[in-house]
């Protein structure tokens, strides 16, 4: 008899205690105890947050269910999100909550009101007001709180303040050399074997009467690496109307070859050499990856350049191009920051620049002071990068992990 | 004439520069319609910059036909592909061009049965070209090319599963190579980039670098 009492004693205390159980008890539901609504800080003004702590019924079988509505008094009938209640934490909102342990202990969901409301048009500053109801199979408990909050953009996105500083100090040490770079123009430099090479590629095609060909990446005018690239182009297209060489430039993108065109042109005109530029030169060859290789590694095989430069954004077609190439028996030249590409290139042209160098190329090639003082300015960036690295890695070996989110881009 | 090529670019560009990038750090409405517009702009004129790739293909080709240039049988052969493509684009399964895209017509045909399996062919050819990069690669002529053939072939066994089979060590070693030193090698070099990057943006915004104009200064 005592037995049986201590078990049924034990069983209510489980039946309190263990939030599963509940969960497959609908008629005890507990509702969270506070229910907060608040305009998401560093957006547009398009969403507003809401947050809510965990409750012992949380379970796969139990949902929470919003409604929203525009009058505080309204009726509520309008559902504007339905979640399983053992999902949406505030640790999937780091920008906003951070890495606190509690974060697992709170809820956390967006709303999007003009999706709410579509095809109506709500006013600017329209209060919105929302109600929780925890729902598992018929029963459903609404808490008394009703949340409310007005939705307005942000003018400065705060958790980005960290990159804006850096981009500061980055840019002022820069724009630092690059006025020290005037006053100091015999700035060494140290050796970029591809670039020095260069000389090397196109006295060989000059001799050999040969064509230079010069291959773009395949990104646009937008990409940086495709601006690196085209500069590197004048620099090289100058040295080849300086050696009456013959250039060819393939393109896959409209803009850029139209960039190309004129960026040769200026170049041959320099060295007062305007006759000898042929726009037929620098041509679009296909707007595609692969009909773009074909048709590169078709002019490869029949006109065989002596020297081949690979200079911008590569994907796929990097190992083909430039092993195709290879077989021509050219001097190759590859410059990419695309780091997946880098070891087809090391493997088959006989320079590369490696990810920086490519930047480096134009400031090297025309030994201006100003564009050399950029060199120096990102070799003290390196520099005070390596400090930070060591400085985090200590401190994360000792558990102050502070430093990481310091960094942390959102 | 200058202040059209030189000055007008470059205040383009400075002020654009400097818009954009302070652009990234305001959420508001107003901010992300700049992008948008921009963003616009952009599709708008590379649209029309169609025109002008068109004609440089074009005027190529039908150069080296008129010359009769080595290999000008591939020439005919850009316009032969280039004529049949526009045709049965403009006729579009009988609908014509100024109807919506039809479903299922011969310039689907075109697409699905020539030009995709022509550029999976010559994507194929990837694999034998890695294969031959390879072999000349992993020779162990070099300390260097020693520790890459370990290197390489530690990694391979450990992505298959014979790798298990010979010690189960060797995924363990593959895991280890590409999370510590293959990656510290690619954060390196992706750090160097980032630099570059930011460097050269600063020289296209405060006109140090113009040679993208065209020309050396």
């Amino acid at each position: 008899m005592i037995l049986i009492k201590n078990v049924l004693v034990v069983s209510i205390i489980l039946t309190f205690f263990s939030p599963k159980l509940f969960a497959q008890s609908p008629n005890f539901l507990i509702p969270p105890t506070e229910f907060k609504a608040f305009d998401t800080p560093n957006d547009a003004g398009e969403t507003i947050s809401l947050t809510w702590p965990v409750s012992p019924n949380d379970s796969p079988d139990v949902f929470y269910v919003v409604y929203i509505d525009r009058d505080k008094n309204g009726t509520f009938e309008k559902e504007v999100i339905r979640i399983k209640s053992n999902t949406s934490y505030r640790t999937s909102a780091p920008e906003i909550y951070g890495y606190k342990k509690k974060n697992s202990n709170y809820h956390y969901v967006q709303i999007f009101p003009k999706k709410v409301y579509n095809g109506e048009t709500l006013p600017k500053k329209q209060t919105l007001y929302f109600k929780l109801a925890m729902v598992s199979d018929d029963t459903k408990v609404f808490l008394d709180t009703i949340a409310s909050a007005t939705a307005h953009g942000n003018l400065i996105h705060t958790k980005k303040i960290n990159n804006f500083v850096i981009m500061i100090i980055v840019s002022a040490v820069i724009l630092y050399f690059i006025v020290h770079a005037r006053r100091n123009p015999n700035m060494f430099l140290r050796k970029i074997g591809g670039l020095d090479a260069v000389d090397e590629a196109l006295g060989r095609a000059t001799e050999m009467g040969k064509p230079v060909l010069f291959v773009h990446g395949l990104t646009s005018m937008g990409s940086i690496s495709t601006i690196a690239a085209i500069s590197i182009l004048g620099r090289i297209a100058r040295k080849i109307a300086d050696y009456d060489a013959n250039l060819k430039v393939v393109n896959n993108d409209p803009i850029v070859m139209s960039v190309s065109q004129e960026v040769v042109k200026e170049s041959y005109l320099e060295a007062g050499r305007p006759d000898a530029y042929n726009s037929d030169n620098v041509f679009l060859v296909a707007s595609e990856q692969f009909p773009y290789v074909a048709a590169v590694g078709g002019i490869m095989t029949r006109e065989k350049p002596a020297a081949n430069f690979f200079i911008g954004y590569f994907y796929a077609e990097a190992l083909i191009l430039a092993e195709t190439g290879a077989t021509t028996g050219a001097i190759q030249i590859a410059g990419t920051d695309a780091y997946t590409q880098l070891p087809f290139f090391i493997t088959t042209c006989d320079y590369t620049l490696i990810g920086e160098e490519l930047y480096a190329a134009s400031a090297y090639l025309s030994r201006e002071p100003m564009l050399m003082g950029t060199l120096r300015a990102q070799d003290v960036g390196k520099g005070l990068l390596i400090i930070i690295l060591v400085l985090g890695t200590i401190l994360a070996s000792f558990g102050l992990t502070f430093i990481t989110h310091l960094f942390e881009a959102f | 004439m200058n202040f059209l090529k030189r000055t007008v670019p470059l205040v383009i560009a400075f002020v654009m520069g400097v818009l954009m990038a302070m652009q990234y750090y305001v959420p508001h409405r107003l901010s992300q319609d700049l992008l948008e517009v921009v963003s616009r702009w952009d599709r708008i004129i590379a649209g029309f910059a169609v025109f002008i790739g068109a004609y440089s293909l074009f005027h190529l080709h039908w150069t080296r036909i008129k010359r009769k240039v080595e290999g000008w049988g591939y020439s005919v052969f850009v316009y032969f592909g280039a004529i049949i493509t526009l045709i049965f684009g403009f006729l579009n399964g009988g609908e014509f061009f100024w109807n919506n895209k039809q479903e299922g017509t011969m310039f689907d045909w075109l697409y699905y049965y020539v030009q995709v399996p022509a550029g999976a062919t010559i994507f194929s050819i990837l694999a034998f070209f890695i294969a031959s990069a390879a072999y000349r690669t992993f020779r162990a002529r070099t300390n260097e090319s020693t520790v890459l053939l370990i290197a390489a072939v530690l990694v391979m066994l450990g992505r298959v599963p014979i790798g298990n089979y010979i010690s189960q060590y060797i995924p363990a070693i593959a895991d280890w190579i590409m999370a510590v030193p293959n990656l510290a090698a690619k954060r390196g070099i992706l750090l160097g980039v980032s630099l570059g990057a930011i460097a050269t943006s600063l020289k296209i915004i405060f006109g140090i670098e113009r040679s993208y104009l065209g020309g050396g200064d």
